[in-house]
């Protein structure tokens, strides 16, 4: 299954709702290609919801960092909503899911944006 | 098998139908699928570099006992002992380098040959005895 990502705005937030697969190839380049054009836009604020994203591999994960550490060179904020347990336990065992701030819930997440 | 994407997603499935089969749980199957995945990735990507004029081999051999998956690739090959510790604090935030840790992660072993040239990668899977 292919990853696909589309855009909404919440309460000066952008969500950005992936599904699929974000392994090597098309479905890193697919969020790699988000995360530059938000920030292209000046939207700095970007909640990645991955509830319906089934797989990650260590190509995902790497895209995932970069997403992490690119949106906070330019002074933004990255959270991660809606962890499937694979990619929770993903998250774990590579130690990065103490450096995401990994929320449960999407009007938690939008709070916890900084004002 | 070549040195393309596809060849990465053919390897996986592979390795998913093989696991089901050696009934392996669903669990511990995608733990298995992965490390194939990561196997390959590092052989097509990192040893072959995506050169269409060398090939990778994948062989999947199935006991009473385990499940031995092996991969190697015609890349001028690497020390695994040299590539960094992803879990070090100053690597953490790397964009790469975790592919050999998730196998570790979800294998029983992982067994590192030098070809010549290349590397031979050995996924060890042990089976619950019923």
């Amino acid at each position: 299954m292919s990853m696909k990502a589309s855009t909404r705005q919440v309460d000066g937030v952008t969500i950005v709702d992936l599904s699929g697969r974000i392994t090597l190839g098309e479905g890193s380049v697919i969020l790699r290609d988000a995360i530059k054009d938000l920030l292209g836009k000046g939207q700095k604020k970007i909640l990645l919801n991955l509830g319906d994203v089934s797989y990650i591999d260590s190509s995902g994960i790497g895209e995932l960092v970069s997403a992490f550490t690119s949106v906070r060179n330019q002074g933004g904020e990255l959270k991660l909503l809606h962890l499937t347990k694979k990619v929770h336990d993903l998250l774990q065992i590579t130690k990065l899911y103490t450096v995401f701030d990994v929320k449960d819930d999407e009007a938690t997440a939008i709070g916890a944006f900084s004002r | 098998m070549e040195s393309t994407l596809e060849s990465v997603n053919k390897a996986e499935e592979m390795a998913d139908q093989i696991a089901t089969r050696a009934g392996i749980d669903e669990d511990t199957r995608s733990g298995v699928s992965m490390a194939v995945r990561e196997g390959m990735i590092n052989a097509i990507l990192h040893g072959n570099a995506y050169d269409t004029n060398k090939r990778v081999n994948l062989s999947f051999e199935q006991s009473d006992r385990e499940l031995v998956i092996t991969i190697s690739d015609e890349g001028k090959g690497f020390i695994p002992d040299e590539v960094p510790d992803p879990l070090a604090p100053e690597n953490l935030l790397k964009t790469s380098g975790r592919g050999i840790f998730l196998m570790r992660a979800f294998m029983d072993e992982v067994r590192f040959r030098k070809l010549n040239p290349g590397t031979e990668i050995t996924l060890i899977k042990r089976l619950q005895s019923s």
